[in-house]
């Protein structure tokens, strides 16, 4: 065959295949317009923020789509080691059809970066490229404006809390009410006296870093003190050992306190196990067998919370609990017989101490709540005038309270 | 000075973690806290294990109550330490053939993995199916209708638990679509939705405020309770 005759047959051929194709495929993709990058808010200076207008071909109903998705394509000059100018790299992102926003997350701010947007249809089909105009390298920003509404929140909570005691410093009056459960503990370690039967501590099953397992260990120095003084045993067996480590050095200092330091007993504060029911199973264990006449369980549990709570119930101790796991407190109610409920344990080193300044903190907390239950009412009546009135300005109001201040 | 520096630090890195909450580009330094937990904790783990041996050692050499768990428990510590650091019945890792303790202690089929899916596995799971029993028993004290708190709370108990099962749906079907909020279900999701919520979100508050208190207790220095009082 000649070279005249295969570019004929060519020819046929592409006619062919045109002929064959969806007119819609014939025509050239619309590309996307007024691609703009900007720096992405409120990060650490690695990302950019690459926002475009959909192509005309864009359409939200079209069948078949026209437009598939849009491709990003990110392009930059990587330094050489030795300084000299690099080779242009390129990196090629995919987003949905009807998307606008494409954020890219691992920018450096030490690189200037290059952006254009293109919309793919169906058979790979491209438009042209629009070149994104703006910012070339992202910004590091040391505040997170996304967070101002909580940083107030916090300012003011911290700051009600520090004049509070400051007041009660001063000799400010504070009233604090009974909590029953605190009020209960010399009792329990009084009752395990007098049956001469020991104290069991359960300072909950997690780390030192959670902020329960403080407030637990709190308690334990009143307990370990009080148990001192009436030369009764505390056992505490935990499931951290940092924990552990910690309850020694809180009933040590408390029965130093309590003007008896040889009451202090280190065999009884031991490290158990990791294990969340091989701990269980070792506690329970315990309890039927010492029979421990006062039960306290302060910090955080879980599942093992009835466990507990049942065994010592079924050996007839008095028990006393406190958590902050919602969940875990209707087991508590139920099968003891003093709950500290949420805020109740963390008040709890404040109320034991009595000292007027710890005190002051509670009145802080109350003024917090006051906070919330004013953002209570007033995002309640924004809601529901929003819903009866409606208009813009509500909504803006609406909006500005769950993203700007509650975040 | 014993309790103070670890008090300082404590305070240090908790303003570290405030910080960085706020601020984007310290958000590194709070991983790194983080971490630098994680490596104490496992530190700490040496010395629990140690503790824990000699704890059982003594209560078995003082042959106190219950001195026999003991025994099985030292066993058990050893066995398992043992059978986990010499990799026992695990198999060379592909890419490392030559060399026999290259693959995953946990590897299927391995002493260590047959020991946890046949003997605490089940335990594990004996203990968890306890539960069962104890929620029985603590609901059945709970519910007695001694008062009238106590009658509210059974009466609500009761149609929340009817209102999770078909039979609550069967025994109102006769009610009118307009009236749907008066069935066993409809009155279970707005029990659910309303009441329990309003006070679950009361106690979260309450928390909240708990924790933001008690940290700013321990990160201006003024809370030592949790290391044990006196200086």
């Amino acid at each position: 065959m000649t070279i005249a005759g295969k570019g004929i047959g060519l020819a046929i051929g592409l006619l062919a295949c045109a002929w064959g194709l969806p007119a819609e495929a014939q025509e050239m993709l619309a590309p996307p317009s007024e691609v703009v990058v900007a720096d992405a808010p409120n990060d650490a200076g690695n990302g950019l923020r690459i926002t475009w207008q959909l192509s005309p071909d864009d359409v939200a109903d079209a069948d078949p789509r026209r437009v598939l998705k849009y491709e990003v394509i990110r392009r930059w000059t990587e330094p050489a080691a030795d300084g000299a100018e690099g080779e242009l790299q390129e990196r090629r992102s995919l987003t949905a059809f009807g998307e606008t926003v494409y954020l890219d997350p691992d920018c450096s701010t030490k690189q200037d970066y290059q952006y254009a947007v293109r919309a793919i249809g169906p058979g790979n089909s491209a438009s042209a490229e629009v070149v994104g105009s703006g910012a070339t390298r992202p910004v590091v920003n040391w505040f997170d404006f996304g967070r101002t509404g909580f940083l107030g929140i916090l300012l003011f909570v911290c700051g009600a809390v520090v004049v509070c005691t400051e007041l009660a410093r001063r000799g400010k009056p504070i009233y604090v009410r009974p909590i029953a459960g605190l009020q209960a503990l010399e009792e329990a370690v009084g009752r395990s006296t007098e049956m001469g039967r020991p104290v069991l501590f359960v300072p909950g099953i997690v780390d030192i870093n959670e902020i329960e397992t403080v407030a637990g260990l709190t308690v334990l120095s009143t307990v370990a003190r009080t148990a001192a003084e009436y030369d009764t045993q505390l056992e505490v067996p935990t499931s951290r050992t940092l924990v552990m480590t910690s309850a020694r050095e809180i009933a040590e200092a408390a029965a130093l306190a309590a003007g008896r330091p040889e009451a202090y007993a280190e065999d009884h504060i031991y490290y158990v196990t990791d294990e969340q029911f091989g701990y269980v199973a070792y506690v329970c264990g315990w309890m039927q067998r010492e029979k421990p006449a006062a039960c306290f369980y302060l910090g955080k549990f879980f599942a093992e919370s009835l466990l507990l709570a049942e065994t010592g119930n079924s050996i007839g101790a008095i028990q006393v609990a406190g958590t902050a796991e919602a969940s875990q407190m209707p087991f508590f109610v139920a099968a003891c017989d003093y709950t500290l409920i949420g805020e109740e344990l963390f008040a709890a080193s404040a109320y034991l101490s009595g000292e007027p300044h710890q005190l002051g903190i509670l009145r802080g907390q109350d003024l917090g709540k006051i906070l919330a239950a004013a953002l209570l009412l007033i995002g309640s009546g924004l809601v529901t005038a929003q819903a009866v009135v409606g208009g813009d300005g509500l909504t803006a109001a609406v909006e500005f309270l769950k993203r700007g201040i509650l975040g | 000075m014993k309790r103070f520096v670890p008090m300082l630090l404590a305070a240090i890195v908790g303003w570290v973690m405030v910080v960085a909450f706020f601020a984007p580009p310290l958000r590194s330094w709070q991983q790194t806290a983080e971490e630098w937990f994680q490596v104490i904790a496992a530190i700490s783990l040496l010395y629990g294990c140690s503790n824990l041996v000699l704890h059982h050692l003594k209560k078995v050499s003082d042959q106190e109550s219950g001195w026999g768990y003991s025994v099985v428990t030292i066993a058990a510590f050893l066995i398992t330490s043992v059978v986990g650091m010499l990799k026992l019945g695990v198999s060379p890792a592909e890419n490392a053939a030559r060399h026999p303790w290259s693959g995953a202690y946990m590897e299927e089929g391995s002493v260590f993995w047959w020991i946890y899916e046949y003997a605490m596995s089940p335990l594990v799971s004996t203990m968890f199916a306890l539960l069962a029993f104890y929620v029985a028993s603590a609901a059945f004290r709970a519910f007695r209708a001694k008062n009238t708190e106590a009658i509210v709370l059974l009466v609500t108990a009761f149609i929340v638990l009817l209102g999770r099962t078909y039979d609550g749906t069967v025994l109102t079907s006769f009610l009118p679509d307009w009236l749907s909020g008066l069935t066993i279900p409809g009155m279970t999701m707005t029990i659910m939705s309303v009441f329990n919520t309003a006070g679950q979100r009361a106690i979260m508050i309450g928390i909240a405020l708990g924790v933001a208190a008690t940290s700013l207790r321990i990160l201006l220095l003024q809370d030592r309770s949790y290391l044990g009082s006196g200086d």
